[in-house]
C-alpha cells in the first residue's frame, strides 16, 4: 500500500531529475547553438538569399534569379582566379604537408633535450595573427627592405631582389609566409596522431629488421592516415579560402597574377557593391568545398 | 589584427546601440525643435547644437585632420562627436556592411571619387538646401560637391583637400647645376630636370618616382598633365574611357622613356601605394608629383619647392583630390550633424584648423589668408585649386582605384613596356567595359 503510492512520486522524481539534467545539458550547449546560429546559420540562409536577389545597399531587394548565376561565368576575372587558386592551394598543400611532416619528425621524441623549445619555437609563428604576419613579411618584402639589406650584406644578392616583383616571385614569396605561419600547426596536428602510435609496433618492426625507411612507409604513414586526412583537410580549404595573404601582400598584383577567387569575391561585393553576384559566387564556392571535402574524406577512408 | 577588427565591430555594434538609445531618448523633444526652425545660416549653428551625441566616420588617410576638427569643435560645442577612424584598405567594405545593417554612423567622409557610387546608393541625405542657405555657399570649392551631386541634388561638402602638385628638391637641383628656383613648365623640361639630376649625380639619386604598382597614385599623379595639355581621360559621364587622348600618350611616352633610361628609382615598379610618398623626404629624389597635404610633413631642413603639375609642352593642372563628407541618410541626427559640418566650413575653423595647418582651405574666398601668406607654396595649392579636376565616374573605384581592377594593367604596360599606343588601345576597350556597367 505505501509502496504503490511511494512509486509515481519516485518515478516524478527521477522524471524531474532526468529533465534537470536535459535543462542543463540544453543549458550547456546553448552558448554554442547560439553562436552557430548567429554567426554561421543565419549569415549562410542570408548570403544565399541574396544570390536570388538584386541586393541593394539601401531600399529593397528584387528578385533576379537565376541572373547572378547566370553571371558567374562571365566574370573574366574569376576565370583566372579559379586556375591561380587552384594552383596555389595544389603547391601549398604539397609543400605544407611536408613541411610539416618534416618538423613533426624532428620533434617526434620527446626524451631528446630541447625538444620542447623547438615544438614550441615551430609553433610559434602560428600564434601571430594572419593578417598581421602578412603586413609583418610584407614590410620584409619591400624593395630594399630588411631582407634586401639582410641578403646584400651577406653578399647573396647584390641589388634589392623584388620579392614581389613578378609573379612567380610574388607566388613563391607568399608561400613562404604561408609556410612559416602554418607549419607549425600542422606540425602540431601531426604529432599528435604519431604520439597516438604505440612504440610497440616500432619495436615490433625493428625487431624484424625494418630500416628507418621501411618504418615509416609501412608504420608511421598508415597508423597516421585520419591525422593526415585532417591535415589535409585543413589545408586545401583553408587555401582555396586564400585571401587576407594576397589582399595584403601582393594586392593581387603584379599585373593581376596574384588574384584569389575570395578576393573577386570582395572586389564584386565590397568594391563594385554587386552583392548579388559576390553571394552567388560564394554559394559556388561553398559547393565546391563541401564536394571536395566529401570525396577527401571518401578517398582517405577508403584504405582503412 | 583579426581579434582588433572583431573587437572594433563590436564596439561599433555598441556604440550604434548606445546612439540607438539616445535617439528615443532624446529624440522626440529635439527632432520637433529642429525640423520647425529654417534649417542653414547662423540659425542652424543654434538649432544643431543641441548635446546630441554623433558618431562620424573617417579613412584613416585623413585621420589627422579629421581629429583636428572633431577636438576643436567637441571643445566648443554641446554635441559630442565620437570620431572613429578606420584603415583605408577596409573602408569601403565597412561603409557597404554598415549600410546593409542601417548602422551607417550619423557622420562619414570618404576619398571623394567614391562619391558618385555612395549618392547611387543613396548613403547620404540631401543637403542641397542646406548648403546654398549658407552665406558663402558660392565659394566653397565646387570640384568634391559636384563629384557628389546627382540630379542636381546635392550630397557632401569638402572635408579635406588633397591636390597633387611638383615637390622638387632644391639642394638636389643646385647639385646637378640646374636653377633651384625654376620648375619646369611642361613635362619635356619635368624629364630633362630628372635627367639631368640622374646623370649628373648618379649612386643612389634618382631624377623622379611615382607609385608603379598604385592604381590610385598613377590617377593623381599622372592625369593632371592630360588636363594640363587640354585633354581628358574619360567622357563627361565617367561612361566611356579616351584613355588614348594624344596627351595621355604623350605623358607615358615621357614616363616610359625616363623608366628606360634608368631615371626612375627602380623601386617604383613594386610600390603598391602605402609608401610611395615615403621616398622624396629621403632627399635622393629630384623632382615629383606628390600630395599637398604632406607639405606639413616634410623634413623641416629640406628645401622644397613646389609647382603646378604641367602637361605635355605647357598649361598647368591638378587632381582635385581628398575626402568629402555627408551626413548619413540613417542618421537619427541630422541637424546636430549638419551643426558640424557648416561649422567646418566656417571663416574660423577654415582659418585657424585648416589653413594653419598648411592644408588647402575648401574655399576659395578664404586662400589668401594670414597663414597662408607666410608660405608662398600653400598659396599656390590654394590656387590650384579652381584650376584642378576631380575627375566622376559612377565605377571609379572599381575601374581605377581597384588593384585587381583594369586601369593598373593598362598603366604599367604603358608606363614598363614596349608600346604604349597599343597598351592604351587596349586599355580604351577594357576601361569602357568596367565603366559602362
Amino acid at each position: 500500500m505505501i509502496e504503490s503510492l511511494r512509486a509515481p512520486v519516485r518515478a516524478r522524481r527521477r522524471n524531474s531529475y532526468w529533465r534537470l539534467r536535459s535543462l542543463k545539458g540544453v543549458g550547456y550547449a546553448a552558448p554554442t547553438a547560439v553562436m552557430v546560429t548567429v554567426f554561421f546559420l543565419i549569415p549562410l540562409v542570408l548570403v544565399f538569399w541574396m544570390s536570388l536577389h538584386d541586393w541593394k545597399i539601401l531600399g529593397t531587394p528584387t528578385w533576379n534569379f537565376p541572373e547572378n548565376y547566370k553571371g558567374i561565368p562571365k566574370d573574366e576575372l574569376l576565370k583566372n582566379a579559379i586556375g591561380f587558386t587552384l594552383k596555389y592551394t595544389v603547391i601549398v598543400t604539397v609543400v605544407l604537408s611536408g613541411a610539416a611532416m618534416g618538423l613533426a619528425l624532428l620533434v617526434q621524441e620527446t626524451r631528446r633535450p630541447g625538444t620542447s623549445l623547438l615544438r614550441t619555437a615551430y609553433f610559434l609563428p602560428g600564434a601571430v595573427g594572419f593578417a598581421a604576419a602578412s603586413l609583418l613579411f610584407y614590410s620584409l618584402y619591400i624593395d630594399s627592405g630588411p631582407l634586401d639589406d639582410f641578403l646584400m650584406w651577406l653578399g647573396v644578392i647584390d641589388k634589392p631582389f623584388g620579392w614581389l616583383s613578378t609573379p612567380n616571385k610574388a607566388l613563391f614569396s607568399t608561400i613562404v609566409m604561408v609556410i612559416w605561419r602554418f607549419a607549425g600547426f600542422n606540425m602540431l596536428i601531426l604529432l599528435t596522431g604519431l604520439q597516438a602510435i604505440s612504440t610497440e609496433v616500432y619495436e615490433a618492426g625493428r625487431i624484424d629488421g625494418a630500416t628507418r625507411w621501411q618504418l615509416f612507409r609501412h608504420i608511421t604513414l598508415p597508423l597516421l592516415r585520419p591525422t593526415i586526412a585532417l591535415m589535409l583537410v585543413l589545408s586545401i580549404t583553408g587555401s582555396l579560402l586564400a585571401f587576407d595573404q594576397f589582399f595584403i601582400l601582393t594586392r593581387g598584383g603584379p599585373d593581376g597574377s596574384t588574384v584569389s577567387v575570395v578576393m573577386v569575391i570582395y572586389r564584386e561585393a565590397f568594391t563594385k557593391f554587386n552583392l548579388g553576384l559576390g553571394a552567388a559566387i560564394s554559394v559556388g564556392l561553398l559547393a565546391v568545398l563541401v564536394l571536395l571535402n566529401v570525396l577527401q574524406l571518401r578517398v582517405l577512408k577508403r584504405g582503412e | 589584427m583579426r581579434g582588433g577588427a572583431v573587437q572594433r565591430r563590436w564596439f561599433a555594434v555598441v556604440a550604434t546601440a548606445a546612439a540607438c538609445a539616445l535617439a528615443v531618448g532624446c529624440g522626440s523633444s529635439n527632432d520637433n525643435k529642429s525640423s520647425s526652425t529654417p534649417s542653414g545660416g547662423s540659425n542652424a549653428a543654434k538649432s544643431g547644437d543641441t548635446g546630441a551625441s554623433l558618431t562620424m566616420w573617417t579613412r584613416a588617410a585623413t585621420q589627422t585632420q579629421s581629429e583636428r576638427f572633431v577636438k576643436a569643435y567637441n571643445a566648443s560645442h554641446k554635441n559630442q562627436i565620437k570620431l572613429t577612424v578606420i584603415p583605408t584598405d577596409n573602408y569601403q567594405a565597412r561603409v557597404a556592411a554598415a549600410a546593409g545593417g542601417k548602422n551607417l554612423p550619423d557622420l562619414f567622409a570618404a576619398d571623394v571619387i567614391y562619391a558618385p557610387n555612395y549618392v547611387s546608393q543613396g548613403l547620404w541625405l540631401d543637403i542641397t538646401d542646406k548648403i546654398n542657405a549658407l552665406p558663402y555657399a558660392k565659394d566653397i570649392v565646387q570640384a568634391p560637391i559636384k563629384a557628389g551631386s546627382k540630379d542636381g541634388k546635392e550630397y557632401v561638402i569638402p572635408h579635406t583637400l588633397d591636390l597633387s602638385v611638383l615637390f622638387w628638391n632644391k639642394a638636389l637641383f643646385k647639385k646637378a647645376g640646374l636653377d633651384p628656383d625654376t620648375p619646369p613648365k611642361t613635362m619635356e623640361e619635368f624629364a630633362q630636370d630628372a635627367e639631368t639630376v640622374r646623370k649628373k649625380i648618379g649612386g643612389d639619386t634618382y631624377g623622379t618616382f611615382f607609385g608603379g604598382n598604385c592604381p590610385g597614385c598613377y590617377v593623381f599623379t599622372f592625369w593632371p598633365s592630360v588636363w594640363a595639355g587640354g585633354g581628358n581621360v574619360m567622357n563627361p559621364d565617367g561612361t566611356a574611357s579616351t584613355i588614348d587622348d594624344p596627351q595621355m600618350k604623350a605623358t607615358f611616352d615621357i614616363y616610359n622613356k625616363l623608366v628606360k633610361d634608368d631615371v626612375v628609382m627602380p623601386a617604383a615598379k613594386d610600390e603598391a601605394g602605402p609608401t610611395w610618398t615615403g621616398v622624396f623626404p629621403k632627399g635622393k629624389i629630384g623632382i615629383m608629383p606628390m600630395p599637398s597635404t604632406t607639405l606639413g610633413i616634410m623634413p623641416k631642413d629640406m628645401d622644397i619647392g613646389v609647382a603646378p603639375i604641367p602637361g605635355p609642352s605647357g598649361g598647368e593642372s591638378t587632381f582635385v583630390g581628398g575626402d568629402v563628407i555627408g551626413v548619413s541618410s540613417t542618421s537619427k541626427h541630422p541637424d546636430e550633424a549638419w551643426d558640424f559640418l557648416q561649422w567646418t566650413l566656417s571663416d574660423d575653423t577654415q582659418t585657424e584648423i585648416v589653413a594653419k595647418n598648411k592644408d588647402v582651405v575648401a574655399r576659395t574666398d578664404l586662400a589668401d589668408n594670414k597663414y597662408s601668406s607666410q608660405d608662398p607654396r600653400v598659396v599656390l595649392s590654394n590656387q590650384m585649386v579652381g584650376k584642378g579636376v576631380t575627375p566622376i565616374a559612377l565605377n571609379f573605384g572599381a575601374t581605377y582605384n581597384d588593384p585587381t581592377g583594369p586601369w593598373l594593367k593598362v598603366a604599367r604596360d604603358a608606363v614598363f613596356g614596349n608600346d604604349v599606343s597599343k597598351a592604351l588601345a587596349d586599355g580604351k576597350q577594357s576601361l569602357t567595359a568596367s565603366l559602362s556597367q
